[in-house]
């Protein structure tokens, strides 16, 4: 066991663009697809959405419109690796500031605690004054833990884990038509490196 | 019975004494698991939301109460390098006096490149712990 994590460990270290997932070209569809009787494939697409952003504004599916996003999922008191995934949206955020193509959305999975006025505390803390281009969003529980399904991440409660949500901290990659394209493990620097190349991939296609 | 207990304390003199003449190896895999997350792999902190460990002129102002920043957590503004903070840190009550020693003498030593006469001894550590509000 020690010895296989060592060795993925090893694996990782190796940073050229050779070890990323996605070799270039077009980004796949992630997720499975269904054929309809009438022969159209389907693709999996995020459900449509309202949430409320760290300035108490409504955040729907048409904030995304026409644009690219990354999504994560975390909370303002996570005890355990939610800062260092923020660590990693931040580097998105530095990377694609000025191309206004891309968005963020962070969720937080503790709606109780995290209103917006703690989102936006969080925010600033980060030195993230623009909320038009990073929303931190908060809203319906239940919604927001199964939108997180949508995004082939996880979001519950758990009393068992430190802190008391249990949450995969990965961040999605989402293109124009509500479909994911790349996803990464956000507490790893060098899938993030990966992350960032599909990002620029992604801007790209028409 | 009186034999396994001599042999019992013989046995953590043994582990104590290992671990004290590499205070890094142990300290380096608790601040992994324990500090990283938050305060990054090399103590850099994350902009004003988590403070530094790298030359952190609060680490070096606030030494006698560190083991109990680690036992008990610490809340409310504080200020780091001219730098204003208020993020509640979570209580890591699972470590042991001897563990937040090491993981002490990992951030002081390792980190902070610090002179080894700043190295935080047992004793030290767990005199402070007792003195936790
Ligand atoms: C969940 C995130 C988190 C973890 C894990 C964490 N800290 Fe902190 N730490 C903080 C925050 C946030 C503060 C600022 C507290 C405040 O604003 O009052 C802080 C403050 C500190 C300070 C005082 C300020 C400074 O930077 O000098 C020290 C020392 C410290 N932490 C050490 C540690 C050590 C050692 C560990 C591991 C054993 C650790 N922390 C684990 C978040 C964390």
């Amino acid at each position: 066991m020690g010895a296989a994590g060592l060795a993925i460990g090893l694996m990782n270290c190796q940073n050229d663009a050779k070890s990323c997932r996605n070799q270039g070209g077009k980004l796949p569809i992630v997720g499975n697809r269904d054929i309809t009787s009438q022969g159209d494939t389907l693709y999996p697409t995020i459900r449509a959405f309202t949430f409320t952003n760290q300035e108490g504004k409504a955040i729907t599916n048409h904030t995304f419109q026409d644009k690219i996003y990354v999504v994560d999922f975390f909370f303002t008191s996570c005890p355990t690796i939610c800062p260092k995934v923020t660590a990693q949206m931040l580097r998105v955020y530095e990377r694609f500031k000025n191309n206004s193509n891309l968005l963020l959305l962070s969720h937080t999975i503790d709606p109780k605690r995290d209103t917006p006025d703690y989102l936006r505390n969080y925010a600033q803390k980060l030195g993230i004054s623009d909320a038009q281009k990073w929303h931190f969003v908060t809203g319906e529980k239940d919604s927001l833990y199964a939108i997180a399904n949508d995004y082939f991440s996880i979001a519950k409660e758990d009393p068992n884990t430190p802190g008391g949500f249990d949450h995969s901290g990965r961040l999605i990659l989402v293109d124009k038509a509500r479909r994911v394209r790349s996803f990464c493990d956000g507490t790893n620097p060098q899938e993030v490196d990966c992350f960032l190349r599909d990002i620029e991939t992604l801007l790209k296609e028409p | 019975m009186k034999l396994k207990l001599i042999y019992f304390i013989f046995g953590i003199f043994i582990v104590l004494y290992a671990c004290n003449d590499n205070p890094y190896k142990q300290g380096k895999i608790l601040y992994a698991n324990f500090c990283a997350n938050c305060h990054g792999e090399r103590g850099e902190g994350l902009k004003s939301l988590i403070p530094p460990l790298l030359q952190s002129d609060y680490l070096e102002q606030h030494r006698k109460e560190l083991p109990c920043i680690i036992h008990q957590g610490l809340k409310g503004e504080i200020e780091v390098n001219g730098r204003k903070y208020n993020q509640e840190m979570p209580a890591i009550p699972k470590l042991s006096f001897f563990e937040i020693t090491n993981v002490l003498n990992y951030i002081q030593l390792n980190i902070n490149q610090s002179d080894t006469k700043n190295i935080f001894t047992a004793d030290e550590v767990e005199q402070g712990l007792k003195k936790c509000e």
